[in-house]
């Protein structure tokens, strides 16, 4: 009987995961994530190579308006780089004494700006197509870094062109088309690690950066995890030691 | 506690407001059957879940912005910039599915030992009304993210008001406070997202009263002859309780801190955007089956009904069940039929889960009449037909027995 109810409620935690497969995309194939797995953790280096795939390469039409520069330092940056970073960028200041509108550089504490000043500029030009704020594309999809990286790694045909519509075809995006022109070709980016820039690399480093961007958190979140687990399951076992002495002489 | 109540201060207080004597009455000293069995732990978990509700929804309260424009925003502030804000919000939204799994037990347990029969009627209503309250504070909870199931499930749930004929229409426009889901709608969700769970917290102790007043239903559903069917509360149940939560607060990190968003939905990480509707617009899991019902009727208001029906039935519970015995465990007959219901509803929920198309519809059809046939029809002729087994004499005899 529990094993029963046990299975039912299995069977009923599976159904949301059933309702997300929905739709006509192609399912990416899995890739084997540094961050998958209760000890899975960021592999610094590929978060290093991402960031610098998504400053030559996304950036150019992409914002990341949850990111602050300073929260490159978790993944390794000196405080002197983020600042250098960040000086590249120009963001909205204060008002002047005049009145008039001001622009300075970004510092650590702003985030990556979008690099159009509305989405009115950002449409016109980019086709009619938004390009998205990629801050939460990671979690905001079905398969989350999967599909980024099949769709921007694996989707585009080899020199491929627009439809009559302006769109190309990519089978991992809803509905099988998609405004963005392949992003990224070899040897888009130089890498300081001098890894070859191929396009796999490439989207591989970019969708594990956006995961980030996406889960800052994971790391203490899974590390965290491992603690109150544990410590929960030795509470657990305190009590039911302590429930069976207690019942020990009670007829139930 | 009695050595507390032997104190001169203490005893001289609670002559006064007598707050010791009455949780030494129903905390300690009140008597419980001896025979529960770990189904009857649901209720205590039940109550840790509401409590781990309000207190981390209040801290949420304290970051979040019920603005239509900076939601969203203030969200992502809560799971970046809030010190371990990302693990208050993760114990909300994941304590609110964990909180349905523990109800929907607990009404399980409640509809296979009958516990809704007399002298509980009260207590099991007040229990619905309970659960109706969950649903309503769910709901408008979802909402607040304001990500695009948020807006488009606010607007498909409230359109569904729209079905009453000649007032329907006023009366959405009344709970939207505009022409479509807005800012109006956000603030007033909120507002009420907040009241609601301190209006269950109310209903909370008068379920509790209902239930110190008649005592425990039991494993064998029999009626107590005795003091020695009982033991006290505490130290016995008080222990099972905080095993039962143990186990209870393992399952929950598991998912808190392994896979936070699972029981989620991506597509609420993109901003409510009211000019892309989702190709797929799904409620949470815990509204699946409700959900199955409502699209099941071809017809708005027929599926409106049948969906409000599906809850309302179960306040006529108590006088549809024939039987005059409580426990499944001397019912042969009813006994399949309450799993038979579980399974219907698991198959209503994978209906409510995918596209109303195909082999869905006619299936969630099916599970619909079924669903129906079982409390209008099978449960008063298997009252009448059943030949129940023999019922022992008290709760203590087998057990003292054995």
């Amino acid at each position: 009987m529990k094993r029963l109810i046990l299975s039912i409620l299995a069977l009923a935690l599976l159904v949301p995961a059933g309702a997300q497969a929905a739709g006509d995309q192609a399912v990416p194939p899995e890739h084997h994530w540094s961050f998958n797995g209760i000890f899975g953790t960021y592999d610094r280096a590929q978060l290093l190579r991402g960031l610098e795939v998504y400053r030559g390469v996304c950036a150019n039409c992409h914002g990341l308006k949850y990111v602050r520069f300073r929260d490159l330092e978790a993944i390794g940056l000196s405080e002197d780089e983020v600042k250098a970073i960040a000086s590249n960028y120009t963001v909205e200041g204060d008002v002047d004494s005049f009145g008039d509108p001001t622009t300075r550089e970004a510092k650590p504490f702003d985030a990556f700006p979008s690099p159009f000043p509305n989405d009115e500029a950002a449409r016109a030009s980019n086709g009619g197509a938004l390009p998205i704020d990629l801050s939460l594309v990671a979690k905001s999809r079905v398969h989350g870094p999967d599909y980024v990286h099949a769709l921007i790694g694996l989707g585009y045909e080899e020199n491929a062109e627009p439809g009559p519509t302006g769109l190309y075809h990519n089978p991992y995006m809803a509905g099988g088309s998609i405004a963005m022109p392949p992003p990224l070709f070899d040897d888009a980016v130089e890498y300081h690690d001098g890894t070859p820039a191929t396009v796999e690399q490439m989207s591989t480093d970019v969708s594990a950066f956006l995961m980030w961007a996406a889960e800052p958190e994971l790391e203490d979140r899974k590390a965290i995890g491992l603690k109150v687990i544990l410590f929960l399951l030795v509470l657990t076992g305190l009590f039911y030691v302590s429930k069976r002495k207690l019942w020990a002489n009670v007829e139930h | 506690m009695q050595a507390l109540l032997n104190n001169g201060f203490v005893r001289w207080f609670d002559n006064r407001l007598p707050v010791l004597s009455w949780a030494n009455h129903h905390l300690m000293e009140y008597p419980t059957p001896r025979n529960l069995n770990y189904a009857w732990n649901f209720g205590s978990l039940a109550g840790l879940a509401l409590v781990l509700q309000i207190v981390t929804g209040i801290v949420l309260a304290m970051h979040y912005t019920p603005h239509a424009d900076m939601a969203f925003d203030s969200v992502e502030r809560i799971m970046r910039d809030v010190n371990y804000g990302w693990l208050l919000r993760y114990m909300h939204a994941n304590g609110a599915s964990f909180f349905f799994i523990v109800v929907y037990i607990h009404i399980a347990r409640g509809l296979y030992y009958g516990s809704y029969k007399a002298p509980r009627e009260v207590l099991w209503w007040l229990g619905l009304v309970i659960l109706l309250l969950m649903m309503a504070t769910a709901f408008m909870g979802y909402v607040l993210p304001w990500g695009q199931m948020s807006f488009w499930g606010a607007t498909v749930i409230t359109n569904l008001f729209s079905a009453i004929p000649v007032i329907g229409e006023p009366i959405v426009q009344w709970l939207w406070g505009g022409f479509a889901v807005g800012n109006a709608t956000l603030n007033r969700f909120f507002s009420l997202h907040f009241l609601l769970p301190f209006v269950v917290v109310g209903v909370v102790v008068l379920h509790l009263w209902a239930l110190h007043h008649k005592k425990s239903n039991n494993p064998l559903g029999i009626d107590y002859k005795g003091p020695q069917d009982f033991i006290t509360f505490h130290p016995y149940y008080t222990i099972k309780d905080a095993f039962g939560a143990g186990v209870f607060l393992i399952l929950f990190a598991t998912f808190l801190f392994y896979a936070p968003n699972y029981m989620g939905h991506p597509d609420n990480y993109i901003p409510a955007d009211p000019l892309v509707t989702p190709a797929h617009i799904v409620p949470e899991w815990y509204f699946l089956p409700f959900y199955a019902i409502l699209r099941a009727i071809p017809d708005k208001l027929g599926g409106v009904l049948a969906m409000g029906a599906s809850i309302f039935i179960l306040f006529l519970l108590p006088w549809l069940d024939t039987s005059r015995i409580r426990s499944a465990t001397f019912r042969p007959v009813f006994k399949w039929f309450f799993w038979l219901l579980l399974v219907d509803l698991v198959v209503l929920g994978f209906c409510g889960a995918n596209p109303p198309e195909g082999f869905w519809v006619p299936l969630s059809q099916v599970a619909t009449v079924y669903y129906f046939l079982h409390f209008l029809i099978l449960l008063p002729l298997i009252g009448w037909f059943e030949r129940p087994r023999p019922l022992p004499d008290s709760i203590a005899k087998p057990v003292l027995k054995a």
